[in-house]
């Protein structure tokens, strides 16, 4: 038997690692260099109702072990994920979980309808937290109440479990959590982007041109860390866990506080080959730790017992 | 294909005021292609600094398998890159990005190579290609200054060499610009690589040619898939048509994107 091997609602998965919203495109490009049959899941970029251009340039900054990027959900529109990134998606022995973005409710609504209709769509992940847009977006993910009622309005117009993306920009994050697992999330997935800026030395003014962007890679690991640790205990759905992995011993981390899966973004563009090298690592980091597969370590730290029948496969 | 090698340093130094000029052996140089391609360097192992930086490839030398880039010492990334030595290692992904394309019908005819600053080191290649392909090249190469101007013999060798420096201290005294204004003749096609008030000013100025422009963005993951270095497409009303420096460029014909 294989030690990675889950099962998350909705899903099957070889392995529980994956590629985070926005840092693999549709995968095209890292089809190139390996195959991506490898991994868990993928996380595929934000789909709006409407083609969107996204914020003007310079649009990412590097910071001390991170980064800054104010994309501002640059993507193809539904119709073109629909009639052609999904299905070239469907070569591949990978669910796909569809992150769903936009300004309005209605908008979530339409496109969570039409995408979750997609044969290798397992899952939605609603994203609420994105800092970078200046409509919708950051309110659906900083007010309880509307998040809730947002996921329960998807929840009605779904075909697959919705999988909810919080933001840290929140006083109470466990809050926010027990909000949208209400509103009948099946999952959480956590942490988007930490709200930041740079200032250009040279120039005296911000570098990015929206001024503000959503901090991510290893300089938020002990804030998504610590999230998912307070969330896990609060909650009775998995987690998938993200914010600064890079490596096989980041992903034992983050099962210790108490996920279930994890994905994996900024390291992407570090080193394309990040998840393959992770996946690869993970068994003899397992082997170390004494476990014969990796959903018992989820929640370790807080003695969590592993009773919950989603973990395994 | 692109790859990521660990390349070894076969010589690292200094060819004019923090400019260095780095020779890379590895397996990677079989993939490259077309001049004006770049890779993604990791200065350092580790998260300091994180990102991975773009610079073009300067000259390839298939037969020994080694690449030479020339870089600016701006910030973190390529001042940790100048501290590498003669037997280090480099990681190094690539080649990236599309190209200056060289074109079999331009045989026998005149090509204008236009650089500013650290936007000359992709043109020594194309240049050298381009007399492969037996055309003319002149070339107009914009620096600061004397002292940070670099590779002018190496340019005169394949070619007319015109140098432009803000200071006069070189050359014509002023931009580019200054010196195309001044010159004689038609040119076939023209290739430009430097700041974009340069480019602006090339584009104004040669729309009746074929021209290419290669462009400079901050990049994220530097293979597409990101979207940090898109810029609009000229003429797109719907405002969603975007192309991306990585992949779709650095290299663009005259006229396809906004500058
Ligand atoms: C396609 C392409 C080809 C290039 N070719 C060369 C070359 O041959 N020689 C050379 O000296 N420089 C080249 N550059 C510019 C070079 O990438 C930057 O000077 C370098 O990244 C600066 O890094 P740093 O760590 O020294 O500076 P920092 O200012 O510390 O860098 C911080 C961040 O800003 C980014 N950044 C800073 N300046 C630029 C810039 N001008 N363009 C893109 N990103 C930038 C860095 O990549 C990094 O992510 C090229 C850029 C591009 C996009
Ligand atoms: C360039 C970039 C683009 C992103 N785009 C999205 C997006 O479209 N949707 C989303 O939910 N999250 C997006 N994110 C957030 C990531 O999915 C992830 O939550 C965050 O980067 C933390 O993980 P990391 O530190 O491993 O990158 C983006 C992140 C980056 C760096
Ligand atoms: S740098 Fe990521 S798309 Fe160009």
């Amino acid at each position: 038997m294989n030690g990675l091997s889950i099962e998350l609602p909705g899903m099957q998965l070889k392995n529980p690692i994956m590629p985070a919203s926005g840092c693999f495109g549709f995968g095209r490009e890292f089809s190139q260099l390996y195959d991506l049959n490898q991994l868990g899941a993928i996380m595929i970029k934000a789909v709006t109702t409407e083609p969107r251009f996204g914020n003007p340039t310079p649009r990412v900054a590097e910071t001390d072990a991170g980064m800054l990027n104010a994309i501002g959900l640059q993507n193809p529109g539904l119709q073109k994920v629909m009639n052609e990134e999904l299905p070239w998606l469907d070569q591949f022995d990978v669910p796909i979980i569809a992150n769903v973005a936009g300004s309005m409710m209605e908008d979530y609504v339409n496109v969570a309808r039409e995408v979750s209709t997609s044969p290798n769509v397992k899952a939605l992940e609603l994203n609420i937290s994105c800092p970078n847009v200046k409509t919708g977006g950051i309110a659906f993910g900083t007010d309880p109440s509307i998040a809730k009622e947002l996921t329960k309005k998807v929840k009605e117009v779904s075909s697959v479990p919705v999988y909810v993306k919080l933001s840290p920009n929140v006083a109470n994050i466990v809050e926010m959590a027990k909000a949208v697992e209400d509103g009948g999330a099946d999952g959480l997935t956590m942490i988007n982007t930490l709200i930041g800026m740079r200032m250009d030395l040279k120039t005296a003014k911000p570098i990015l041109a929206n001024k503000t962007g959503g901090l991510s890679g290893p300089a938020i690991k002990p804030v998504a860390i610590r999230m998912i640790y307070e969330v896990s205990q609060h909650v009775n759905v998995p987690i998938i866990g993200m914010g600064g992995i890079q490596s096989a011993e980041d992903v034992i981390e983050f099962f210790y506080a108490g996920a279930s899966a994890v994905a994996v973004g900024t390291a992407n563009f570090v080193d394309p080959f990040a998840c393959p090298g992770i996946i690869e690592e993970l068994p003899g980091l397992l082997q170390d730790i004494g476990v014969d597969h990796i959903s018992e370590l989820t929640g370790r730290s807080w003695g969590k017992v592993d009773q919950k029948t989603y973990h395994r496969a | 294909m692109i790859r990521k090698e660990k390349m070894t340093v076969v010589s690292q130094k200094m060819i004019a005021e923090n400019i260095y000029e780095m020779i890379l052996h590895g397996e990677l140089v079989s993939e490259m292609d077309n001049p004006g391609q770049f890779v993604h360097v990791k200065a350092e192992e580790g998260i300091d600094p994180l990102l991975r930086r773009p610079i073009s490839i300067s000259s390839i030398d298939k037969k020994n398998n080694a690449f030479t880039m020339i870089y600016r010492t701006e910030g973190k990334g390529t001042k940790r890159l100048a501290q590498k030595n003669e037997g280090d290692s480099v990681d190094v992904l690539g080649p990236l990005g599309n190209g200056f394309p060289i074109l079999p019908h331009h045989k026998g005819k005149r090509a204008l190579l236009v650089g500013g600053g650290i936007g000359v080191p992709p043109l020594y290649e194309l240049s050298k290609r381009l007399v492969e392909n037996k055309m003319e090249v002149v070339h107009v190469l914009g620096f600061q200054t004397e002292s940070s101007s670099f590779y002018m013999e190496e340019f005169a060798s394949l070619g007319h060499a015109y140098a432009a420096t803000v200071d006069g201290s070189l050359g014509t005294k002023g931009f580019v610009t200054s010196i195309i204004d001044d010159m004689d003749g038609e040119f076939d096609v023209l290739y430009a690589c430097g700041p974009i008030p340069m480019l602006r000013a090339l584009e104004q100025r040669f729309s009746d040619i074929e021209a290419y422009l290669s462009l400079e963005q901050r990049m994220g993951c530097g293979i597409g898939a990101c979207f940090a270095c898109v810029c609009p497409v000229q003429g797109d009303e719907s405002g969603t048509e975007y192309r991306k420096v990585c992949s779709d460029g650095p290299v663009f014909p005259v006229g396809e994107v906004v500058l």
